[in-house]
């Protein structure tokens, strides 16, 4: 954007430190109050699978807007004010979601479906009445326009302070309510047949949903007041497996997303508040996805890694168990790793890993451009060897399968086999005197 | 076209409504003239059934027999078309603590952040009531219910972390934690490992053996005579109920799966040779 003043680090921080002026100070803790309610409300919507009725519903309150407007007037009243403004979004986005239940109670349409009609036909119903609005050049539509993108550097203090107190209200109707939500968010099912009045609690919960998207209207604006209330609850969602905490650090997250995207948006008017908001919720949203410790990806793709380089690795101590078997080698001599099929076939980064891992686990050593066991890595090797050939011998002798189908199960299984387990194949296979033999026999068991 | 052919079972569910006595206020579930439609297209017709007290009841039939309709429609779950429900000669609403359910294992989200102990609790939520927190009574409560099936060490566990047979018995664990006197299970038996069976078995004679009632859908015709003491055979309407062993017969089985299981053709054959021989 051409003419945009960018802020100086100076600038941020006095923002950020409350030291902008009364004004500015009151909505960034009043969006921030905001954030926390939408990341408290938003977790329990999230986990009922609500994300996109809440989404219709903020899109429905448009043309509520507009209309409220042209009442108030029609009747002399200020067409601007506040409360009928919010009163008419109110309606209008409780009338949405009733629709959408009337069509899925009495049609065949499937809820998202239904969800996405009242949304769209709201949103566009609201846009044709804005527009109209506009072409009465009453000179106070401009306040208008500002719900569907959100204006927080335009809002008064006393806007904010009622923001404030009704996200405070939010909050302790949440922890109130605490244990009912997460009954219905559950198992709706068992609720009832408790006798819980689920239909009711779901009402609870969606009217805080109402309740946090039409004060969020001023602030983040219609289009993007349902990404406060969801991106910060599904970002906390990877971070922990208890929904308290869950719920704790949503809350932080939207507290977050609300107070530093409105000091910025203060710093930056030309660009619309709730993007900038938002902005700062799936920045968070996205170190969550990437970083956070067990469901993050990263953990994840690590852990992938660490389990595909363990495979391989016991792959390749059998390959020389095998190798050495054959050639009727000490399982200790050093061998050429292109001799191995296995290795052969591997890309140099996988092979790389495999070794480096096993030669951490003292399982291998490097022996001029050979390899060899260690004793530890003969004695796994020959541990890893005897499990596959007892899965094999059980499927073919108690699974009936051919000998030459047997091989790739077993491949996956000796990864997996317990010493119980084993104790189990190895009593089955005496029984019948079919426990497999191998040469090389780790000196451990000798001893 | 013959009457009987559009209506096979008419003549014997006549035979059946004519000598069945008044509903009586001893038997913890009493059903009258239930029918349950979805999309107006019936799934349980004019069902008739006094539970035994004090006793291990499954239910028996194919799929889209209305089973799992059945026990949800009693509980109030689904709206019946017609019909009268009772326990203990009263209304669910009266009663609604001394009953316990265990709801299908699919029908909830196994990701939600809850722990086994969490889940276990819930079944206390009823006896807590409104706005009241879990209190370190319920959740020692709750722990016990974890401890008789077998899942003490997993209290804490996340429920995505436990294994299916694991997740079932949490199921189970949180009916016993709401203390009912009868019992509804929605296949609990379903995909469980070895050890799970066994211990929900336990814990279902154990209930039995403290006077509770317990009715469960039940898969496995294998083991039906086994584990239960009255069978009720569904498949829309009843078509059979009464003590195990003398309802579980080739000629039942047959009407209430009617043929379509070639699988059945070999257990009907086994129970016929069953019964020649005794």
């Amino acid at each position: 954007m051409s003419g945009t003043v960018w802020p100086t680090a100076a600038q941020v921080l006095d923002v950020l430190t409350l030291r902008a002026g009364y004004n500015t100070a009151v909505v960034m803790i009043g969006v921030a109050l905001l954030g926390l309610a939408a990341g408290v409300v938003g977790s329990f919507t999230v986990l009922r699978k609500r994300a996109m009725m809440s989404d219709t519903l903020s899109h429905a309150t448009l043309p509520g807007i507009g209309l409220a407007f042209l009442a108030a007037t029609a009747l002399g009243g200020e067409g601007r004010s506040l409360p009928v403004l919010l009163t008419g979004a109110t309606a209008a986005g409780v009338a949405g979601v009733l629709v959408v239940h009337l069509i899925v109670r009495h049609s065949r349409l499937p809820e998202d479906a239904a969800m996405g009609a009242v949304l769209s036909v709201f949103f566009g119903l609201g846009a044709v009445i804005l527009s109209y609005v506009q072409t009465l050049g009453t000179g106070a539509e401009g306040g208008i326009a500002t719900f569907i993108y959100g204006r927080a550097a335009a809002m008064s203090a006393g806007d904010a302070l009622l923001i404030a107190a009704v996200a405070t209200g939010a909050v302790l109707a949440t922890a109130l309510l605490y244990k009912e939500f997460r009954a219905v968010c559950f198992d709706p099912g068992f609720a009832a047949a408790q006798g819980w009045p689920v239909g009711l609690i779901d009402l609870a919960m969606m009217t805080l949903v109402v309740v946090v998207t039409v004060v969020g209207l001023q602030a983040v604006g219609l289009i993007l007041v349902i990404a406060l209330i969801i991106v910060p609850a599904a970002a906390a969602r990877f971070w922990t497996d208890r929904l308290g905490t869950m719920v704790v650090i949503a809350a932080g997250f939207g507290m977050a997303s609300g107070y530093v995207g409105t000091a910025l948006s203060a710093l930056l008017p030309r660009f619309p508040a709730g993007g900038i908001i938002v902005l700062v919720a799936g920045a968070l949203f996205l170190v969550s996805l990437f970083l956070a410790p067990r469901r993050g990806v990263a953990a994840a793709a690590w852990r992938h890694l660490r389990l595909r380089v363990s495979v391989e690795g016991q792959h390749l101590l059998r390959a020389l168990f095998e190798a050495a078997e054959a050639a009727q080698r000490p399982t200790g001599a050093p061998a050429d790793l292109a001799d191995l099929r296995i290795a052969r076939s591997w890309p140099p980064l996988r092979r790389a890993l495999v070794l480096a891992d096993l030669r951490r686990r003292g399982l291998l050593r490097r022996d001029a451009a050979a390899v060899a066991l260690t004793p530890a890595g003969q004695e796994e090797a020959w541990r890893l060897t005897r499990n596959h050939r007892l899965w094999e011998e059980y499927l073919v002798n108690f699974a009936h399968l051919a000998p030459t189908h047997v091989d790739r199960s077993a491949d996956l299984v000796e990864h997996v086999l317990d010493g119980a387990l084993v104790a189990e194949l190895e009593a089955r296979l005496a029984t019948i005197g079919r426990l497999p033999r191998l040469r090389g026999v780790p000196r451990s068991l000798h001893a | 076209m013959r009457l009987s052919s559009i209506l096979p079972y008419a003549s014997a569910e006549a035979a059946s409504l004519a000598g069945r006595p008044e509903h009586s206020a001893d038997s913890p579930l009493s059903v009258h003239s239930l029918t349950v439609a979805y999309n107006r297209k019936p799934v349980l017709w004019d069902v008739e059934y006094d539970l035994p007290a004090g006793a291990l009841t499954a239910i028996v039939g194919p799929n889209g027999a209305g089973k799992s309709t059945f026990i949800k429609a009693v509980l109030g779950l689904v709206p019946a078309a017609s019909g009268a429900v009772e326990f203990w000669g009263r209304p669910l609403a009266r009663v609604r603590r001394r009953v316990g359910y265990v709801p299908q294992r699919g029908s909830v989200d196994w990701d939600f952040p809850v722990s086994a102990l969490d889940v276990v609790a819930m079944g206390r939520y009823g006896r807590i009531g409104w706005l009241r927190r879990v209190g370190a009574a319920d959740r020692a409560a709750a722990r016990a219910c974890l401890d008789k099936v077998g899942m003490a060490d997993f209290a804490d566990r996340q429920i995505s972390q436990l294994s299916g047979g694991q997740q079932q018995r949490v199921f189970l664990a949180r009916a016993l934690a709401q203390e009912a006197d009868l019992y509804f299970m929605d296949e609990p038996f379903a995909g469980v490992d070895a050890a799970t069976e066994t211990a929900i078995v336990d814990v279902l004679r154990t209930l039995r053996d403290g006077g509770r009632s317990v009715v469960v859908v039940h898969h496995d015709l294998q083991t039906v005579t086994d584990y239960f003491d009255h069978v009720l055979l569904l498949n829309g309407r009843v078509v059979a109920a009464g003590p195990a062993a003398a309802t579980v017969t080739a000629a039942n089985l047959q009407r209430t799966y009617g043929g379509r299981l070639a699988l059945l053709d070999d257990a009907a054959a086994a129970l016929a040779r069953a019964e020649a021989g005794r």
